[in-house]
């Protein structure tokens, strides 16, 4: 940070005298500076004001509402009735499909991240290609995933995939848990490319160097050198690459979300219940929103605690590789 | 890394380094499919191979060789894959189907002429049309009933109404706290305001949605007396802070890297910190404070779960306080009812597809500028 401050010692104008002694008192009162650096000022005071109206809303609400009996209890048909209903199957749902996802997205992203870093030239054309993929993953609307999830998974995968293995119901070839999940980790891809990149780049060149002046060839510099150092941004990129899928509905709409189930999901190919979904369903299709309004509530709270736990260890994680990098110049 | 092996590489490592190089390429595979997939579902649209014309006349099976196979592919709404697997005796069947529904068609309907028109005719989908029972043209998106309206303009006035509204609330909002936190505001701080600023961003939309829905909308009807309580304004504003968050952490990485020289420079020189701010960082930093707003308009225009819960009614109508229907919350909304394959279900995927078009055309925008800007602040331009 400049500690110099600004007008301190230079005068508006060397020929006024009287002018040089008055710009040396502390600091020249600029009422226009003063002004727009206020509503700079005033504009972060009302985002963070958002933030906090949001959260305290949320929380305060849904606080009085929840229990150990809503969390745990699988709710019958009525899910809008506030004394007998539960969460159990969204949150096993939405537990569900994060995990198969993170199944699929972890070794894809990081092994991509590996190659930009480790392996690729920065001019290549190649390179610049797929950063640019990587870059319009991360923009495409989460909508188009849904529709991108029905039209290749579903209608594309799992019918051919039902006609190889010649079964006469469709068992892949509809809504599934596994469909859902593949989606989240195309969606989710560039979040891990991305963090894990920038924790392979904090990484000195030095060590690189030493284990290959040991004899150790590439590959193994990467497996046993880079990767365990590298393996706190990893995380924050799971992490991360997690708590956006968690919160995200639209990609699942069309690809494997059930409005009600009796039972928690028991395979890849079941139907699921989820948290994102199920509180869009009672917020909009309730017959009463005075009478959900506790419920919903009780759900975005435990929908908001899941994603902020995760979100916070990532941010955590996150400044401290972010450090390191910035102690390396 | 730029280290470089002096030896060749042992046949394992040389699989293994084959086997990344291939791993890395499914981002790239994946946009590709991503396009592909959405537009093959489109593609009849856009060849014009659907006919929702609710009274056609109809080809007596026994005249079906007088007709060529193109004819009577589209006369059956199949794809030419489906056609030729078909037998004849199959395809004769199915023409039996088509007059028998020809017979079903309701009474009322026989001598309107919107029933003999394909609504997904391109005339019928961009420019207004006079229905019949209606004054004058109207541009209407009513997908299901007797006769279907797949007019998308009103869905793109809805979707350039609230972006436009968000992005107008956010863009302003998401510069100024970055100029303020990457400018003015002290060290301490700023390590305070920036990762709430980012857990911002880690809000699911739905609960925003929410939020939206129970507070926001009543709190701004009271100030600003509207009539619909749900409508685009709410949706914009609450769309504006899902945008702030993509907005403030580009713009701010974007002031962030102007030069440190640029500004003790300017205050060497006695000016003021906002006047550095001003005049100095922020016109260095403004291709990507640019990027930044163009970015958050490619998320913006793509977000569903907000608009889904806080407005649904598709009305043409350029009033802020009217209810609007975006393309995202259409598709959203619409595709659990629209039958697998039918018109309807195609008109929502080409939607899709013009989506994916335009959000990716804005990000190309988007990381063309702020790839030149790096570039320049680097010098090496």
């Amino acid at each position: 940070m400049n500690t110099v401050t600004p007008g301190q010692y230079l005068p508006e104008s060397s020929s006024d005298t009287t002018r040089i002694t008055r710009s040396f008192r502390a600091e020249k009162f600029d009422f226009w500076s003063f002004f727009f650096s206020g509503l700079t000022g005033l504009a972060t005071l009302f985002i963070l004001g958002i933030l906090a109206t949001i959260l305290l809303n949320i929380i305060i609400n849904g606080w009085s509402a929840i229990s150990w009996h809503f969390v745990s209890t699988i709710p019958k048909k009525d899910f809008f009735d506030a004394n007998t209903t539960g969460v159990l199957p969204m949150i096993v749902g939405t537990a569900f499909r994060v995990i198969v996802m993170t199944i699929f997205v972890i070794p894809v992203g990081v092994i991509t991240a590996i190659y930009l870093t480790e392996y690729a030239a920065n001019t290549s054309i190649i390179t610049r290609i797929i950063r640019a993929a990587v870059n319009n993953l991360a923009g495409v609307p989460s909508i188009v995933f849904g529709l991108f999830g029905l039209g290749f998974f579903i209608n594309f995968v799992g019918k051919n995939l039902d006609k190889l293995l010649h079964n006469t119901d469709a068992v892949w070839g509809q809504p599934a848990l596994i469909w859902a999940s593949l989606t989240l980790a195309v969606m989710t891809l560039p979040v891990v490319i991305v963090a894990t990149e920038e924790s392979l780049k904090a990484i000195p060149p030095g060590l690189r160097e030493a284990s290959l002046a040991l004899g150790a060839t590439k590959l193994e510099t990467i497996l046993k050198i880079v990767l365990p150092q590298a393996l706190p941004g990893i995380m924050t990129g799971g992490i991360l690459a997690v708590s956006r899928a968690a919160g995200e509905v639209a990609p699942i709409l069309f690809t494997g979300v059930a409005y009600y189930m009796a039972s928690l999901p028991g395979h890849l190919s079941d139907q699921f219940m989820d948290l994102g979904y199920h509180i869009f369903v009672l917020s909009t299709q309730s017959p009463n929103i005075e009478q959900t309004r506790p419920i919903l509530y009780a759900t975005v709270l435990t929908l908001l605690m899941l994603t902020f736990a995760l979100n916070i260890v990532a941010i955590l994680i996150r400044a401290r590789v972010r450090k390191k990098l910035r102690a390396l110049g | 890394m730029g280290i470089h092996r002096g030896h060749k590489a042992r046949p394992g490592e040389w699989l293994a380094e084959k086997f990344i190089f291939l791993v890395s390429l499914s981002a790239i595979l994946m946009v590709l499919l991503i396009f592909l997939f959405v537009a093959r579902e489109a593609l009849p649209v856009f060849l014009g191979q659907t006919n929702t014309a609710l009274v056609q006349k109809p080809i007596p099976p026994v005249e079906m060789d007088k007709h060529s196979p193109a004819e009577l592919q589209a006369y059956l709404e199949l794809t030419p894959d489906q056609y030729a697997k078909m037998n004849k005796a199959t395809l004769r069947s199915l023409m039996d189907v088509k007059v028998e529904a020809q017979d079903d068609v309701p009474e009322d309907f026989r001598n309107d002429p919107d029933a003999k028109i394909n609504t997904t005719e391109w005339k019928y989908l961009v420019d207004s049309h006079k229905w019949s029972g209606y004054d004058k043209p109207e541009y209407i998106w009513q997908p299901v009933g007797q006769i279907k309206k797949f007019n998308i303009i009103p869905l793109f006035v809805g979707t350039l109404k609230i972006t436009l509204i968000g992005l107008l609330f956010a863009v302003p909002l998401a510069v100024g706290a970055a100029i303020y936190v990457s400018q003015l505001a002290r060290p301490r701080v700023r390590e305070i305001v920036k990762p709430a600023i980012e857990l911002l961003s880690g809000i699911p939309s739905v609960v925003v949605g929410v939020f939206a829905l129970l507070v926001m909308a009543t709190v701004l009807q009271s100030i600003f007396h509207y009539q619909t309580r749900l409508n685009a304004f709410v949706a914009g504003i609450a769309l504006g802070f899902a945008v702030i968050p993509v907005i403030f952490s580009i713009a701010e990485d974007a002031l962030t890297s102007v030069p440190r020289a640029y500004t003790q420079g300017a205050l060497a020189l006695g000016a003021s910190r906002w006047q550095t701010a001003w005049q100095i960082v922020l016109p260095a930093a403004l291709p990507g404070v640019f990027a930044a707003a163009v970015l958050g308009f490619g998320r913006a225009i793509g977000e569903t779960m907000i608009v889904l819960m806080v407005c649904s009614a598709s009305v043409m109508s350029w009033s802020i306080f009217d209810s609007a229907r975006s393309i995202t919350t259409t598709i959203a909304a619409e595709m659990a009812e629209a039958v697998n394959g039918g018109p309807h279900y195609r008109i929502l995927f080409m939607l899709g597809a013009l989506l994916f078009a335009a959000t990716f055309v804005s990000n190309m925008i988007g990381d063309f500028v702020i790839h030149r800007f790096k570039l320049k602040l680097e010098g090496k331009r």
